[in-house]
């Protein structure tokens, strides 16, 4: 394995109640990052494109690793933020971040916008896991994510938002999940934050102060769909069936995926039960040799 | 009495389908033991799948798959949300559904047992589920309860007393019973019997395999009456077959023990 | 004659005495009943404030768009065609990629094949029989309630209307017979949510063109991951007198 380059200072982003001064003090920011491979001599991964500006800047870490490193605040109110991601038939991607993103209200009313979009081609993995983003309060924040999967693709795409910091009531969020395997859908799903009465509903998230999920899709071992063979993780898992514990549970998918879902009363402890979880769904994706 | 698997072979039952058989009655009187003694006795004999609606997940059919009498696969169980009588009577989907499931697996079958929930007396099967019925009811209820009657001591196509091995203990007069029964059933047959005592159920088998028989040769015959039988029922409420053994004299109680 | 300003259909529909197997569900409410988070009246009406608010939504719009695909004629549901690639199939796909729990689809799968199944015999249409056949192992609930409520002459917003009460009554009615609370006071939360009601299956009716699968992929996809759960443990526990 190639040693990773060290990792880049923890951003603005990984920072306290503070930043919500200066958060106050920029200007609304329109920013697009690009990251593509191209399947290199030897079926090599080959980053050959990585171009960001701030607030969120990429930074490369390893042969076929990208960091997502926060070099202002936020997103705040009005930030118009777009990441799109390629990833090449045959190649592999890593994108993790340095930190938790804290997402802030501006200036104004508008809302803060994050849009991802990945295509990951037939045989290409992309593992998406960046540090949960906390929802500060007053934030009015729009999170959208566009997931393409080619046949034989594989992902492991990990969510997970925090409801405010601590002590504190979150503000308003969206989140809108879209995940297509060959043009037909995978999953659909929406985190909507903001309305007390619907989010503390025992149907909803509770009394969980945090929620995440992880779509993992063509690992070897993953279910193929409803009703189709599936060997079991652990013997635990058959055809269909999903594993249930403390706060999380594994969900296997109508289409070729399975969703790892957990709710938590803390960002520590959201992790845990999502890696459990995960653990759960493919023993092998738990610690990966990145 | 082996027969019936190769009528059906040949001339398939025009019904399209097994007859379907509820059995019912309240919480204790013994259904899911007469289930499993009707799955003994006529297991050999007659194709069958038994649809269970315990009101606790699946206990009667536990039961039934551990007492070994049928494939636990031709046993289904239907949750009934509280209410055991609604599944059998004002909302028969998802019993239907079980129904046509095991038969679409297993099928052809002659005979589906749906064994209702433990519920009261005013309890009993919608045609649109069972084509007959069975209500049990057991001694320890006191020797009262045919006098008051209601729809399944009165109106159910057998009427079965069960645990009649407990009657001196509990001081219920099976004479009485039997007398009252007949009161309100208007000739419909009374069996009493101990599953526990006669785990294979003889009389009450019997019964069933004579409805079946006429289930399969009404089928057979388009829809003109049966030689032997009472015309001008319509056919959901057929007399009882010849084959049956009349109440007179399988209805007549062990002299008081 | 003028047109109906409502149809009379839509109380068949919803009448909890419809013989369609919704009695066996308590939409989550056992489990939650059992794991103690919902416990009196008011646990009760932020549960089904919650269950309206994510899966009732996401219900409604689902029938809204089979009542439309339904009522576009047998052409767009069952045979697929340019204007329609999907049909029938192509809905049902959009509720499962909306049902991330297996439990929740089975649920919702068995309940819709129920329903199906009586409202091919109360209202028989080619369109509902072209829906049975596309999608033999049951389709899902808000599917099968959309496409039944336009055989039945509803329009799209009746058809959603009845999926987000759909949504309430079952679990409202569980807690009622699990917990023994006051059916009046029971039924008086459920009024308190008729304005989200009718919100919810104005908003359900209103994208323009609710028969095409590229108005689909963008339906309302509200996660209840607490329901989730509840579902998923639902099925795991000894003591079970609801389906789901």
């Amino acid at each position: 394995m190639t040693p990773a380059a060290p990792l880049p200072r923890p951003g603005p982003a990984a920072a306290s109640r503070t930043g919500s001064a200066a958060a106050a003090a920029r200007r609304s920011m329109t920013a697009r990052a690009v990251l593509a491979t191209t399947l290199g001599p030897g079926g090599r991964t080959v980053l050959s494109t990585m171009r960001s500006a701030p607030p969120i800047t990429l930074r490369r870490t390893g042969p076929d690793r990208v960091h997502l490193v926060s070099t202002a605040a936020g997103p705040l109110g009005g930030d118009d933020l777009a990441l799109d991601i390629e990833v090449a038939p045959g190649t592999t991607l890593d994108v993790r971040s340095v930190a938790s993103t804290l997402v802030l209200p501006g200036p104004g009313p508008a809302e803060s916008l994050m849009t991802v979009t990945a295509r990951v081609g037939a045989g290409a993995s992309l593992r998406f896991a960046p540090e949960p983003a906390v929802l500060a309060a007053g934030c009015r924040h729009r999170a959208t994510v566009r997931l393409e999967l080619a046949a034989g693709a594989r992902v492991f795409w990990r969510e997970e938002f925090v409801f405010g910091r601590y002590g504190e009531a979150p503000g308003r969020c969206r989140s809108r999940f879209d995940a297509t395997v060959d043009g037909r859908p995978l999953l659909r799903q929406e985190f909507t934050l903001g309305d007390p009465a619907v989010d503390t509903s025992p149907a909803v998230y509770g009394d969980a102060r945090c929620a995440g999920s992880t779509l993992i899709a063509g690992f070897p071992g993953s279910p193929a769909g409803d009703g189709r063979e599936r060997r079991g993780a652990a013997g635990i898992c058959r055809t269909g069936e999903a594993v249930v514990g403390d706060g999380w549970a594994v969900l296997p998918l109508a289409g070729p995926g399975i969703l790892v879902s957990a709710l938590a009363p803390d960002a520590v402890v959201l992790r845990r039960r999502l890696e459990r979880g995960e653990s759960e769904a493919i023993p092998a994706v738990a610690s990966p040799v990145a | 009495m082996g027969a019936g698997h190769d009528d059906h072979h040949h001339s398939p039952d025009p019904h399209g389908r097994a007859l379907r058989l509820g059995i019912g009655g309240p919480v204790g009187s013994g259904k899911t033991a007469l289930t499993a003694a009707l799955c003994r006795a006529l297991g050999e004999t007659l194709r069958l799948a038994v649809v269970t609606n315990d009101i606790y997940t699946t206990e009667d059919a536990d039961f039934l798959r551990k007492a070994g009498v049928l494939d636990p696969e031709r046993i289904a169980a239907v949750q009934t949300g509280c209410c055991p009588h609604t599944a059998i009577r004002d909302d028969i989907a998802a019993n239907l559904d079980a129904v046509e499931s095991l038969e679409e697996r297993f099928g052809p079958l002659d005979l589906v047992i749906v064994e209702s929930g433990g519920d009261n007396l005013t309890a009993t099967f919608s045609r649109g589920l069972a084509d007959r019925q069975i209500f049990v009811l057991d001694v320890s209820g006191g020797d009262k309860v045919p006098r008051k009657g209601g729809p399944g001591v009165t109106a159910a196509d057998l009427l079965v007393v069960n645990k009649i091995d407990l009657a001196p203990m509990v001081g219920a007069d099976l004479t009485v019973m039997s007398r009252d029964a007949a009161a309100v059933r208007e000739g419909r047959p009374v069996l009493f019997t101990s599953v526990r005592q006669e785990p294979e159920a003889h009389a009450v088998a019997e019964w069933v395999l004579g409805v079946v028989h006429a289930w399969a040769r009404e089928a057979g015959r388009d829809h003109g009456p049966q030689p032997g039988h009472e015309s001008g029922h319509e056919s959901g409420r057929e007399p009882v077959p010849s084959t049956a053994p009349r109440p007179a004299t399988t209805a007549a109680p062990p002299p008081g023990r | 004659m003028g047109v109906p300003a409502a149809n009379a259909a839509l109380l068949l529909l919803t009448d909890s005495r419809l013989p369609a197997g919704g009695h066996g569900h308590s939409g989550g409410a056992e489990a939650a009943v059992s794991s103690g988070v919902v416990r009196d009246l008011t646990t009760l009406a932020a549960f089904l404030r919650g269950r309206l608010a994510a899966s009732g939504r996401v219900a409604a719009c689902l029938a809204a768009a089979a009542c439309a695909l339904g009522t576009a004629g047998p052409a767009a549901a069952g045979r697929p065609d340019e204007d329609h690639p999907a049909g029938w199939a192509g809905l049902d796909a959009e509720a499962d990629a909306r049902t991330a729990s297996p439990a929740q689809r089975e649920a919702s799968r068995v309940q819709g094949r129920l329903l199906l199944r009586t409202a091919r015999r109360i209202w028989p249409s080619p369109v509902l029989d072209e829906l049975a056949r596309a999608v033999p192992s049951g389709a899902h609930h808000p599917v099968a309630l959309g496409a039944a409520a336009g055989a039945a002459g509803c329009a799209p917003g009746e058809a959603a209307l009845a999926a987000a009460y759909a949504a309430l009554t079952g679990p409202a009615t569980a807690a009622v017979r699990l917990l023994g609370l006051d059916p009046v006071a029971v039924h008086r939360l459920l009024a308190d949510l008729a304005p989200d009601l009718e919100r919810i299956a104005s908003a359900a009716a209103a994208p323009p063109d609710l028969a095409a699968a590229s108005t689909w992929a963008g339906l309302p996809a509200h996660a209840a991951p607490a329901l989730d759960l509840l579902a998923e443990r639902h099925l795991r526990a000894e003591l079970r007198l609801f389906v789901s």
